[in-house]
């Protein structure tokens, strides 16, 4: 079985057995396969990029090549148990708009995104610079990051959506939480995970 | 041809012939009281059946799909970039068997073989065939060579339609659908440039209503014409530009109604090409089984309701350039088999050529290709 990175074990431990999914920006396949070989889940992942289709398609997953930015208008409504979206909501142009899609295909949304709240963010804006981070490596003239947010800044669109988060989890870059975290998530925590559902 | 082969070609193959005796029904309502299909095979048949592939032609194509007749042949069969050792259908694993298509002029009965009922060729009177005749009689073929269940039906453009109809009328019959540059039905455009082929041939002095054979003359200029108007819709605007630009044949504009582009060159040379190795008949049907081809209509025109039938995994790839089957027509395919909740991946491959692109071995396709196909060998 292939080893999981940690954020993909939180989201493969929220997901339950014999669902169906579809992984937005599915990258390699990983997480499908996984969740396909320890729980029989089936499902659709969508990713842009040729090599990682390639890969994708060489773990036996389905893979359907789609720009996001063209929403999810192939698949009907309440057509998934979940739908899984992993560090790709900064990067695309409407994410308001792709998140209600998410909840329109699916039952319950499932959202990884770095933490812009994050202190490191914070410190380097005071000192005037655009963050680099570690979790975002990127310069501001070649980052694919294009919508970047705090935590506080997506329950507040959850609000305002009328998405209700089921779950929360803040940790740092090792997937480990800790007591500061907890404490003060949109400070300390450098990456965030959510399961959402419609009210 | 060079002196030797290839090492990554099925290399000298020798077209074999099969004869069916019990009669054929049509969907037009007739029926062939026998036929004869002409097929090519590369590799070897496992001993329990399981490693065959069926390829499906295009408008234009036959059974010889790979490899070489003679080492005096200029070309290797139509799909030579995907089928040999190490090529994406892999000869070394897989038995490939490709047939020529009823109605065609390659050696299947078609409209030059002779009409049992009144001893001369079928010309005009050969029944028009459908997509789903075609994969009647395929199966007959699968029968008589042993095989239950295909590792995958393959094909582009006319021949994706066949492998997609097979996944639908024997869904116990193939483990793997791949449908590449096809489209779930024609367009208006479609059918309006078909109709053009048709109105050159017909309307060509030599085509006698089809029965030029008896006039000992083909319609040359219509088939030619159908032929040329055929290409360039098999091009993309960019492909001919870099091919051809406005480049001039003897450099210079002769204020005359002759070739001054080369690109007029090219088509010509085509077309005349083209009429001495096709049948205009053949050529009018493979058209009218490509505007009928609609696997929806049996099924309250849903597709998804159509291929919920599927048992097959699909592979679908389109190309970027492909304007005469454009992605969003094979989108349309993907979007029924998600509907009917079918294995499916679908890639859309950046190119330039046209829908010509499913010929060529461009290295993205070919990636794709061989990537799916492998894991037909793992068993999956």
């Amino acid at each position: 079985m292939t080893m999981l990175r940690p954020e993909l074990r939180t989201i493969a431990d929220w997901i339950s057995a014999g669902s169906r999914i579809l992984d937005l920006g599915c990258g390699d396949g990983t997480l499908l396969a996984h969740l396909r070989d320890s729980r029989q889940v089936s499902g659709y992942g969508l990713e842009i990029d040729q090599n990682k289709i390639v890969q994708a398609i060489a773990r036996g997953v389905n893979v359907i090549q789609t720009d996001l930015d063209a929403g999810l208008t192939e698949f009907e409504s309440n057509s998934f148990d979940y739908v899984v979206m992993s560090q790709t909501l900064q990067a695309v142009h409407y994410p308001d708009r792709l998140l209600e899609e998410m909840l329109r295909v699916g039952r319950e949304g499932i959202i990884t995104f770095p933490n812009f709240g994050h202190w490191s963010c914070r410190l380097q804006l005071l000192a005037g610079h655009m963050p680099v981070t570690p979790s975002l490596p990127n310069t501001w003239y070649n980052t694919p990051n294009i919508h970047l947010c705090t935590l506080r800044d997506f329950e507040a669109l959850c609000t305002e959506k009328a998405f209700h988060i089921l779950e929360r989890t803040v940790v740092d870059r090792a997937h480990r939480t800790s007591l500061p975290m907890r404490l003060l998530p949109n400070l300390m925590g450098e990456v965030a995970l959510y399961r959402f559902r419609r009210r | 041809m060079p002196d030797t082969l290839p090492a990554d070609s099925v290399g000298l193959i020798k077209p074999q012939q099969l004869a069916f005796d019990i009669p054929l029904e049509l969907d037009c309502g007739r029926s062939l009281p026998g036929f004869e299909l002409v097929y090519e095979t590369y590799g070897e048949l496992n001993t329990d059946a399981s490693n065959a592939i069926l390829i499906c032609h295009a408008l234009s194509g036959d059974h010889h799909a790979a490899g070489y007749h003679s080492m005096e042949d200029r070309k290797p069969g139509w799909w030579e970039s995907c089928i040999g050792p190490g090529k994406p259908i892999d000869t070394n694993h897989f038995f490939v068997v490709s047939a020529n298509n009823l109605g065609g002029c390659k050696g299947s009965t078609g409209p030059m073989s002779i009409n049992p009922a009144k001893n001369k060729p079928y010309g005009p009177d050969f029944p028009i065939v459908t997509v789903k005749d075609w994969v009647r009689s395929q199966a007959r073929l699968a029968d008589a060579l042993g095989i239950d269940q295909w590792a995958a039906v393959i094909g582009g453009s006319l021949g994706g339609m066949q492998a997609m109809q097979w996944a639908i009328d024997f869904p116990q019959r193939l483990r793997h659908c791949v449908v590449i540059a096809a489209a779930p039905k024609l367009s208006a455009q479609n059918i309006g440039f078909n109709e053009v082929a048709r109105q050159a041939i017909m309307s060509d002095p030599e085509f006698h209503q089809g029965h030029y054979y008896e006039h000992n003359v083909i319609p040359r200029r219509g088939l030619m014409l159908a032929r040329m108007l055929g290409h360039i819709t098999y091009l993309s605007d960019e492909s001919m530009r870099s091919k051809f630009g406005r480049d001039l044949r003897e450099g210079k504009l002769n204020f005359g109604f002759d070739v001054d582009f080369q690109v007029e060159s090219y088509l010509r040379y085509q077309g005349q090409s083209f009429v001495e190795k096709f049948d205009a008949n053949t050529y009018l049907l493979m058209t009218k089984a490509l505007d009928y081809f609609d696997p929806a209509a049996d099924y309250d025109n849903d597709l998804a309701q159509a291929l919920s039938r599927a048992q097959a995994q699909f592979m679908v790839v389109s190309f970027t350039s492909d304007w005469r089957f454009a992605p969003k027509r094979s989108k349309e395919i993907v979007k029924a088999l998600l509907d009917s909740q079918k294995n499916v991946s679908y890639a859309e491959i950046e190119a330039h050529h046209g829908h010509d692109a499913f010929l060529i071995p461009i290295p993205d396709y070919l990636e794709v290709f061989s990537t799916y196909m492998n894991r037909l060998k793992a068993g999956a």
